[in-house]
């Protein structure tokens, strides 16, 4: 009885910061610390900043990594699946709803005007996000190559996005493996 | 319809297993299901985008589950959710239950070292190929830019350069967008 309490708990803790944060990934970070550490002393701050870290460099949305990873160390299984379930409801009942609702009003004219308009915002917003995307991850030159060369193949070709992840992972292992070896011959 | 529903079950599945870096990492798969899949088209993904963006929630969990139901309605939102997140929910168990100090591992390291500039690679070919569909319209097989959201689009990017607007909510901006649409009838 105690176990399900928990996983309720759980669940809605998850519910609370997926359905009052906006935009995920790194805003999503404060609202976390809110919630698992302040209000309900689940974990320490430095195992959330562990949880977060593992978020980002496993595959999938963050937030619902991190989610997964929190519930886990709780409760568990059962504690990952409620606190990602928590994660997903929000978003699940309101695109539905605010979908439906933009879907039945798609003929009118004065919406087509509106979403013409908001176009040209998610242009601009989405270039912004790139740009600061770019100045995070281009840190030395084998980044700047790396995301030049991608960049041109996307553009000129069709390689499926999957081979490109999968290569350049593999770029980075090797390009490392390289890169000691040559610091290991440098050294007398 | 059981054929749509796995379909989109194991597309959603695939995008959850590597979009590395969470919501914008998503954009390039989503898009490239455009092109092989009659679910919604280009038009729609920047409409999409802008609702997830201005709706709580992760926007890549936003942006599948909109373009679930664009494809089979609630049901649709349900199974590509469920998609998207079940990689994470296994990968993340098997980490938590074997792996320690897996963020600190060389290996993971190396590998993300490599990935980080090509999934910004990614995201920039797909927003540059968002933003020739958004801003352009095809007439009698040739491009004509659309004069109004091209105006929108630059000078709104330059007033996000700005550090104090930066940080302005993107549903406020889309409000701005709408209202400029219609007050101009773009």
């Amino acid at each position: 009885m105690n176990d399900m309490k928990m996983l309720w708990q759980l669940y809605w803790a998850f519910l609370r910061i997926g359905g009052l944060t906006f935009g995920g990934g790194l805003t999503m970070l404060p609202m976390l610390k809110y919630e698992l550490v302040e209000k309900k002393n689940w974990i320490t701050e430095e195992e959330l900043v562990d949880c977060y870290a593992i978020g980002q460099c496993t595959p999938g949305i963050i937030a619902v990594n991190t989610a997964t990873f929190v519930g886990y160390k709780k409760k568990g299984v059962a504690g990952g699946i409620f606190s990602t379930l928590g994660m997903v409801t929000p978003s699940l009942v309101i695109i539905t709803l605010v979908a439906a609702c933009l879907e039945n009003f798609m003929d009118n004219v004065w919406l087509q005007h509106a979403l013409m308009g908001v176009r040209g915002i998610v242009c601009a917003l989405m270039l912004n996000t790139v740009i600061t995307l770019a100045r995070k991850s281009l840190v030395d030159g084998f980044c700047c190559v790396m995301c030049g060369i991608v960049l041109l193949l996307c553009l000129l070709t069709d390689i499926p996005t999957i081979l490109i992840v999968v290569v350049s992972a593999l770029c980075g292992i090797i390009w490392e493996k390289i890169r000691l070896r040559f610091a290991r011959e440098e050294r007398p | 319809m059981m054929q749509t529903a796995l379909e989109l079950f194991w597309e959603f599945f695939k995008i959850g297993l590597f979009a590395v870096g969470g919501g914008p990492a998503t954009l390039p798969f989503l898009m490239e299901l455009t092109k092989v899949k009659p679910w919604y088209t280009m038009e729609q993904l920047t409409n999409m985008i802008a609702i997830s963006e201005s709706t709580p929630g992760p926007l890549g969990l936003n942006m599948s589950t909109y373009a679930g139901f664009q494809t089979l309605g609630l049901f649709g939102g349900l199974v590509s959710s469920f998609g998207l997140v079940l990689p994470s929910v296994i990968i993340i168990i098997l980490i938590a239950r074997f792996l320690d100090n897996f963020s600190q591992n060389p290996y993971v390291k190396a590998a993300f070292y490599g990935v980080r500039p090509a999934v910004t690679a990614l995201i920039a070919a797909a927003v540059l190929g968002l933003c020739r569909v958004s801003l352009f319209v095809e007439h009698n097989g040739k491009l004509t830019p659309a004069v109004g959201a091209v105006i929108i689009a630059v000078v709104v990017f330059g007033l996000l350069q700005v550090k104090r607007l930066k940080k302005l909510h993107p549903a406020l901006w889309f409000l701005v967008g709408a209202v400029i649409g219609i007050v101009f009838r773009l």
